[in-house]
């Protein structure tokens, strides 16, 4: 606790630039904290913020690795050895997520490292991965336009939850109009892009979308749902699609609730918004807004039953809910067991060779496989927020979908393939059969 | 007499007949559709919506209200239908009779939003006669957003009968809409459509004027007429609705930055951790509510009464003990104090992320605190007006405190001249250990009503700072009316030019104009002035 605390301070410090060169003393000291271990264990790295805006959502992945780590020792561990785990806490500091995934690398020597929310702390660390040569798994769903060699993406790309989403609005509620309303970063950015060209592919027209970008944890709606109301009432149904990250969802569906906008009136589509964050929400005034995602902890399947109780019984919380970056480190989890034991070792190299094919079960009934773009096959559900805070499915994909990794709506990469396997490339274009190489 | 009699029973017993033997009768496709609820298909259930409403069986309007609740319960093994009354009894949805018990597999029939659509046009069309005022209202207003040809005998039908003026006119608007959309409608009664659709004058007239496609020339024109004027009052009324939502921020600025008005600009201390107090008055109304939730579940709706004296003397108290155990030490040492302050916001909120966890908390709006009602074309919502007046009330307590207590002559006394006021017999410890608690105590109660808008996380308090020292530093350091004014400025202003820039420009605007204004005016808005200042 009270290292946790200097911790934090020190990244806060250094985050402003502020005594970075107390920072960086105290830095020195925060390996201490890290785990001492035997060599007859396989060390994995937790690397999620638990500090920090971003603890709200990482916390609670970092339990999801320990228990997958627990439930897999209980089976016998991996190739005869135990695993162990290896937590450290970037703190939502992004050049620190840098930093401590060379801590975990270098010297606790992790075989694998499952981490990252936040797509600009992914890129913060992809020098690294590349650099030392290590796996990344990253369970969230982020903007797609990535294909790296030491990275699996287990989240969804575009095409498995924006480009769904919308097709169910087109379709099943005749949706003509469409506000795009997101944070003003990296991945709402592009999702709208790809979201704005699909939409005019589908003839929509351009004054028929509103994009709308606010702050990080904006917490005056006022303004913009008046706006959407305004943009709403032009006489043909509209609907928001939103990707709003993290806290500033909270004073937008209070706003939206109080404001009397209904589901049944312009339902809300979110990209962000699951189970976790319902749980801060009253939510039946959000009875009907729509949420797409790969995995709903309602959704009723064998595996999904006897994943929830296990995983309440583990946190000793029996209200404890489970959302779609878990599911996403699950399969992950249990892919790179498949792959360490299919090769009977944990070399990067050769686990990273292993890895496209590999099968592993979802949650939702189906197997999800690991695709040479380093993307996986999910379903993809529409669910709508019900009383109690959980999301009852009203749609679903007739299979699973795979993730591109390039999207084939936008002009810049819908000639672009990653391929690991045959191309040994991210992002091969088909068109002039080149390779672009790094650094693009 | 006899004869009348026995008449009389004679239409009673016919009517019994009619009612028990016709029912039967007419069940054929009433009953198909009251099956087909049972095949869990969205589509189904739609059809089947469509058809019990227009059975004109009296079952129909307890099927369609128990679908709305989700009372609407369907046995998927035996596929039969049943309805579960609000008193808990439940009756055979395809018969009415009565049943002991619905089985235990049973299931609330789902609904999509587009099946909540066809629910609320049914249920509009049935309850057009209500004896309620309110559920006719509701039912009119149904109706003119649902607009459908069916529902316009039931209507005109209600019209007739209607003598409430606000319902009658509802009613009116709704027969508009639906003439509107009639294809087979004649152009004088377009025209009256158009003409009363241009009276109701608000965005739903507009949409449905928008929307109306193709119509005779003579409407499209009167149409276009209506659209015009319509949105020249809507853009008034625009601007009206842009100075509320600017007076609503600004009273939450001025909320958030009052406690600091005293701790930084009556003591002088750079409080960075006075947002983390504001959060902890925001967990304070969280847990007073959990305690409420489980114990007196009737007291939920006093719950923020409760709460905010309990969040001032929590933040009050540990403001006291912050000042005690370091800003004492501190006092004219800035650069340190900031330090001390900033570490001290961190130890706190990773102290509450440990206790409470890292997500959010929910706390909920009591009813008086929950929806929003229409004045004229603007939706003002309850919980920021509560919120406009708690904080113009907070502030004026805080003046007559300032002014006419004991305790506050002695905070003015202290922080305008520590040395005499010290000869003069006052301990200034104690003065100063009272007003930075007081400072703290009253970020605190901000936290009970922020509570009511934000999140309740462990981050409450950060995205609170840099507002928060802003509004002080531009209304005038050492100034109550400076941070006033400041916080209203600011509020007005911001919202003025979101519509304009968008919601981040807007930002970056608001603080380019105050980095110009502080150039300007070093001092801020109201500039103190005399020899405090040079203190």
């Amino acid at each position: 606790m009270l290292s946790k605390s200097i911790h934090d301070i020190a990244a806060s410090f250094s985050r402003r630039g502020v005594l970075a060169a107390t920072a960086g003393l105290m830095l020195g000291l925060a390996p201490l904290t890290g785990a001492k271990a035997a060599d007859d264990t396989i060390k994995v790295g937790v690397l999620h913020s638990l500090s920090g805006t971003m603890a709200i959502s990482e916390t609670t992945l970092k339990d999801t690795i320990l228990f997958l780590i627990d439930e897999q020792n209980k089976k016998g561990g991996v190739l005869g050895k135990k695993l162990e785990a290896v937590v450290v806490d970037p703190a939502s500091n992004w050049p620190l997520f840098a930093e401590k995934a060379r801590e975990l690398i270098t010297k606790d020597k992790v075989s694998v490292v499952f981490g990252c929310w936040t797509s600009v702390s992914r890129k913060s660390v992809l020098p690294v991965f590349k650099e030392l040569n290590n796996i990344l798994f990253y369970p969230v769903q982020y903007e797609g336009e990535e294909s790296e060699r030491n990275v699996f993406y287990t989240g969804a790309a575009p095409n498995q939850q924006a480009i769904p989403a919308v097709d169910y609005l087109m379709k099943d509620e005749k949706v003509k109009r469409w506000v795009l309303a997101g944070t003003d970063y990296v991945y709402p950015r592009t999702t709208n892009k790809i979201l704005e060209a699909y939409l005019k592919s589908k003839g929509v027209a351009q004054e028929d979308i509103m994009i709308n970008y606010t702050p990080f944890g904006h917490s005056d709606w006022q303004t913009i749902v008046a706006d959407i109301k305004k943009f709403g009432s032009a006489g043909k149904k509209t609907a928001v699609v939103s990707t709003i990250n993290g806290d500033a969802n909270v004073p937008f569906y209070k706003e939206l609730g109080n404001q009397g906008i209904k589901a049944k009136d312009i339902p809300v589509v979110a990209f962000s918004v699951g189970e976790e964050e319902l749980a801060g929400i009253d939510t039946k005034p959000l009875l009907g807004h729509l949420a797409a995602w790969n995995y709903f902890q309602s959704i009723k399947s064998p595996e999904n039953e006897k994943f929830i109780k296990a995983w309440q019984t583990y946190t000793k919380n029996p209200k404890r809910v489970t959302n779609d970056p878990m599911e996403a480190h699950v399969i992950g989890f249990d892919m790179w067991v498949k792959a360490v034991e299919k090769v009977k070792s944990t070399d990067p190299d050769k686990v990273i060779d292993a890895l496209p094919g590999i099968e592993a079960k979802n949650l939702t009934g189906g197997t999800s496989k690991m695709l040479p773009n380093h993307h996986i096959t999910k379903p993809v559900f529409i669910g709508e927020i019900k009383a109690n805070g959980q999301f009852d499915v009203v749609w679903k994909t007739p299979g699973l979908v795979a993730g591109d990794a390039w999207s084939k709506e936008l002009d810049g990469s819908k000639d672009l393939i990653g391929d690991w396997v045959g191309k040994k490339c991210g992002n091969f274009n088909t068109k002039t059969n080149k390779c672009l190489g790094s650094g693009s | 007499m006899p004869t009348h009699l026995s008449a009389r029973l004679c239409s009673l017993a016919l009517s019994l007949f009619l009612i028990a033997f016709a029912l039967p009768a007419l069940a054929g496709p009433f009953e198909d559709a009251v099956a087909k609820f049972a095949n869990d298909d969205y589509s189904d259930t739609d059809e089947a919506i469509g058809v019990v409403a227009a059975s004109g069986n009296p079952l129909a309007f307890p099927i369609i209200s128990a679908l709305q609740d989700g009372r609407l319960m369907v046995d998927l093994d035996s596929k039969k239908v049943y309805v579960t009354g609000t008193d808990g009894k439940s009756i055979d949805a395809a018969t009415g009779q009565a049943v002991a018990s619905v089985p235990d597999s049973a299931s609330a029939v789902r609904l999509n939003n587009r099946l909540r659509r066809s629910v609320d046009a049914a249920l509009g069309s049935l309850t057009l006669q209500s004896p309620d005022v309110g559920t006719r209202l509701q039912a009119a207003q149904s109706v003119f957003k649902s607009h459908e040809e069916t529902a316009l005998e039931a209507v005109d039908a209600a019209l007739a009968k209607e003598t409430n003026r606000s319902v009658k006119a509802a009613l009116g608007e709704a027969r508009a809409a639906i003439l509107l959309f009639k294809s087979d409608a004649s152009e004088v009664e377009k025209l009256e459509a158009v003409a009363t659709l241009k009276a109701r004058g608000d965005q739903e007239a507009m949409a449905l004027l928008t929307g109306m496609g193709d119509q005779p020339a003579s409407v499209t024109k009167a149409a276009a007429s209506a659209i015009g004027s319509i949105q020249s009052s809507l853009a008034i009324w625009s601007s009206v609705q842009n100075a509320w939502y600017g007076l609503s921020l600004g009273s939450v600025l001025l909320l958030a930055a009052i406690g600091l008005a005293i701790t930084f600009g009556v003591m002088g201390v750079i409080n960075m951790a006075h947002g983390e107090m504001v959060m902890i008055g925001a967990y304070t109304t969280f847990v007073v509510q959990e305690v409420i939730r489980t114990r007196y579940p009737a007291l939920f709706d006093y719950s923020l009464l409760i709460a905010v004296p309990l969040a001032f003397l929590v933040a009050g108290a540990i403001g006291v003990l912050i000042e005690r155990s370091i800003i004492r030490f501190l006092y004219g040492r800035p650069l340190e104090t900031l330090l001390a302050t900033w570490g001290l916001s961190l130890v706190l909120q990773q102290a509450v992320r440990t206790m409470f966890g890292p997500t959010n908390r929910e706390v909920g709006n009591p009813s008086w605190m929950s929806g929003a009602f229409e004045l004229g074309q603007i939706t003002i919502t309850y919980n920021r007006l509560w919120i406009l007046v708690f904080t113009l009330a907070v502030f004026a307590i805080l003046l007559a405190m300032l002014r006419y207590t004991a305790l506050g002559l002695e905070m003015r006394a202290v922080t305008q001249n520590r040395r005499m006021a010290a000869s003069m017999g006052i301990a200034t410890s104690r003065v100063d250990a009272l007003t930075f608690g007081l400072g703290s105590g009253i970020a605190g109660i901000a936290g009970v009503a922020l509570s009511q808008i934000d999140n309740v996380s462990p981050n409450l308090g950060q995205s609170y700072i840099i507002d928060s020292f802003m509004v002080v530093v531009f209304g005038g350091v050492g100034n109550l009316w400076g941070t006033l004014v400041g916080a209203f400025t600011l509020g007005i202003a911001n919202k003025f030019l979101e519509p304009v820039a968008g919601a981040v420009l807007g930002k970056i605007a608001i603080l380019v104009l105050i980095i110009l204004f502080i150039q300007k005016r070093p001092r801020g808005l109201f500039a103190l002035k005399g020899r405090a200042v040079e203190a």
